[in-house]
């Protein structure tokens, strides 16, 4: 490992530990376009939640390296790359306003946390700059700015379906295990929903503390509960690994106890370190990596040929569709210079042949319509993957059916 | 009955976990007066070691976690006479700001060669299986983890209290000036038990990643379960770490059951109450 690190990549690794706000310009098209398309990409690319901007970042750049240039023309993009370090609403903030007044962006792309993305709501508005929500996935998000436009999922798409196809499937008590902060609570309540409305019945909803170091008093509670199926959300990432190897151990599966939960739960880069912890259970999302469809393949092949074997999860479709929707709308408005023609172009944006299938974006919420796979990890020659089995079509949020502005 | 059983067993595994990784920094706090808030570091460098010599040297997981400690504990020697020994007798304030700047480039560090994912400390699969004790579900990893570290805390407290290495490093924590008025070596002293120190919590961080997964973050994200540990115990006392590991375990585990939507708020509230009672931790004393 350590021949990797050159003095070069030290010197790097140096100045970003300093806390530097990392700028990698990119330049794609032909090099005769003078002023290329600016578009500022809010990322977190250090910290706890590192990996995630480095998957958007990769997806961003694979597409401008391989789909764009045809869409594009004479036009040329230039990607701005700024380390909002985290659900910091305040940091993001002040790099929106950085990238609209000194970087003079034509877009922000990323966007990856909610609270951060509500947070630059009202300086998008002001600035008159489309906002290119790539994961973020509070429902109320995109009511907030006229500029904003949603290319990953509400939590509330995934969620509630869950519910419903789980009450539909022979589960009738459910016990919801959610962390404290708010995408869980929009979980909790997205899925208590879907389930009631089905028929199901929520025995009890108990909310976990978002440091949580060991998750088995929670699942023992569980246990002693005995309902069919035990549905959570939990942050992902390092405590989506130990969630699952607590529930193996308690032995929860033996008891008849089905896990189910949102995508995140089974999130396709974790699922390797969960190893046959995870096998078996249930999740909704809105694309697996093993999701078998042509332009998947075609993805798959595209990531793994530049890439290797770095692994990848619904961060990068959101950005390569959000990233489609940007060449779309500066080839349809000719440079991107009338920041409402952009909106329209955007809003109108739909695309048979997304890795996730076919999606397009509602022009009445700005938010997207597409479909919701429900998924079971099966190993396959031994390791986990996420297999859709069902399809609910062309879903629009179902909070934004259920609450009208 | 059952579930008595069931927090009891995961509360010592919790405390075996919390003791392996905090005895080191109670000590070295103690003994040396430095406020080492990168203490983590070590127990995250241990675990990822024990990864590489299992991934790229092909040892057992056994041979590895065996291994990670003596690895860990030279460089927390070199860490301690090249970094550690020039801020001794500094200002708390100095010594906060070097450890915590040497957690974010350990972070950055760890960042740079094993990526910002987990990494697993692949062990035998037999030792993940679910296995019944006395009634309850549990692993035999988990298993493993207590019998670790009560052989540890055994070994630690025999060779503390009944050694003359032992007497020697109590009686530096006692009067130190005393104590190098009667001729110890302190400065070898404190080089031995730093390395000891960093090796247990490297032995901790090596075993104990499936209930604390080994990423870049590891220092912060764990740091106040040890820092609450040392500061309940009182400074320099293994025994007192012990007893508050069990505490802090015990506290998150039974709150988080019977009382889960306020599982930490418990845990803390505790602590504070009882840090305003004896600020000195349960075993300390005022100096």
């Amino acid at each position: 490992m350590t021949d990797r690190m050159t003095r070069r990549t030290a010197t790097r690794m140096i100045a970003g530990a300093m806390g530097g706000a990392l700028a990698a310009p990119l330049f794609t098209g032909s090099a005769a376009a003078a002023n290329p398309v600016k578009v500022g990409m809010m990322l977190t690319t250090s910290g706890v939640f590192a990996s995630s901007g480095d998957i958007m970042s990769r997806s961003a750049r694979l597409y401008l390296k391989h789909d764009a240039p045809a869409i594009l023309g004479d036009h040329a993009i230039e990607l701005i790359e700024r380390d909002d370090t985290g659900p910091n609403p305040d940091i993001a903030k002040r790099l929106a306003t950085e990238l609209i007044t000194r970087d003079r962006v034509n877009f922000i792309g990323g966007l990856q946390w909610t609270p951060n993305t509500n947070a630059i709501a009202p300086v998008l508005t002001s600035g008159r700059t489309p906002g290119v929500v790539m994961n973020a996935t509070g429902a109320v998000t995109t009511r907030l700015s006229p500029y904003l436009v949603r290319f990953s999922q509400t939590l509330w798409q995934s969620c509630y379906y869950m519910g419903a196809w789980a009450a539909r499937n022979g589960m009738q008590k459910a016990y919801a295990l959610v962390t404290d902060f708010s995408p869980g609570h929009d979980a909790e309540a997205a899925f208590h929903l879907g389930f009631t409305e089905s028929g199901g019945e929520v025995i009890e909803q108990v909310r976990m503390p978002i440091r949580n170091p060991d998750f088995t008093p929670f699942l023992q509670r569980v246990l002693d509960a005995g309902p069919d199926a035990l549905f959570c959300f939990n942050p992902g990432g390092p405590q989506a690994t130990t969630f699952m190897r607590a529930y193996a151990e308690l032995g929860l599966r033996d008891r008849g106890i089905r896990l189910i939960g949102s995508g995140y739960l089974t999130s396709d880069e974790e699922l390797p370190n969960m190893g046959a912890a995870a096998d078996g259970v249930l999740t909704s999302h809105f694309y697996s990596a093993a999701g078998d469809r042509p332009a998947n393949r075609r993805f798959a092949d595209l990531w793994q040929a530049e890439y290797g074997d770095v692994l990848w999860n619904e961060l990068a479709i959101g950005t390569w569709d959000g990233m489609a929707a940007i060449c779309r709308a500066v080839a349809d408005t000719n440079g991107a210079d009338d920041p409402d023609a952009v909106i329209e172009s955007l809003k109108s944006f739909q695309t048979a042949d997304s890795p996730r299938g076919s999606v397009r974006i509602d022009p009445e919420t700005r938010d997207i319509i597409q479909n919701i796979y429900i998924r079971e990890v099966r190993m396959v020659d031994g390791v986990p993957q996420n297999i859709e089995f069902e399809t609910f079509r062309d879903v629009k949020d179902p909070w934004k059916e259920r609450n009208p502005a | 009955m059952d579930i008595v059983l069931s927090i009891l067993i995961h509360s010592v595994a919790f405390t075996a976990l919390l003791y392996l990784i905090s005895v080191g920094l109670s000590v070295t706090m103690g003994l040396m007066g430095f406020a080492n808030l990168a203490h983590g570091v070590f127990a995250m460098i241990g675990g990822y070691v024990a990864a590489t010599l299992i991934t790229a040297v092909h040892l057992p997981w056994w041979a590895a976690i065996a291994l990670a400690p003596f690895i860990v504990s030279v460089l927390g020697v070199v860490a301690e006479r090249v970094l550690y020994s020039r801020l001794y007798g500094k200002s708390e304030l100095d010594q906060v700001l070097f450890s915590i700047g040497l957690l974010f480039v350990a972070s950055a560090v760890a960042q740079k060669l094993y990526g910002p994912l987990l990494i697993q400390v692949p062990m035998p699969a037999a030792l993940l299986e679910p296995v019944r004790v006395l009634g309850v579900s549990t692993s035999s990893y988990k298993l493993v983890l207590v019998a670790t570290g009560a052989t540890v805390a055994l070994a630690v407290l025999y060779a503390l209290e009944r050694t003359t290495l032992g007497a020697m490093i109590r009686a530096a924590v006692e009067n130190r000036a005393m104590a190098e008025g009667l001729g110890l070596n302190t400065s070898l002293l404190f080089s031995g038990t730093f390395a000891l120190g960093t090796g247990l919590a490297a032995l901790g961080g090596a075993i104990g990643a499936e209930l604390f997964p080994i990423t870049p973050a590891y220092g912060f994200v764990y740091l106040v379960y040890f820092m609450i540990v040392v500061a309940i115990a009182g400074l320099g006392t293994v025994r007192g770490a012990f007893i508050a590991s069990f505490l802090v375990a015990l506290t998150s585990t039974v709150s988080a059951y019977f009382v889960p939507e306020y599982g930490t708020i418990v845990l803390f509230a505790a602590v504070f109450l009882l840090l305003l009672a004896r600020p000195q931790g349960l075993f300390g004393r005022l100096s």
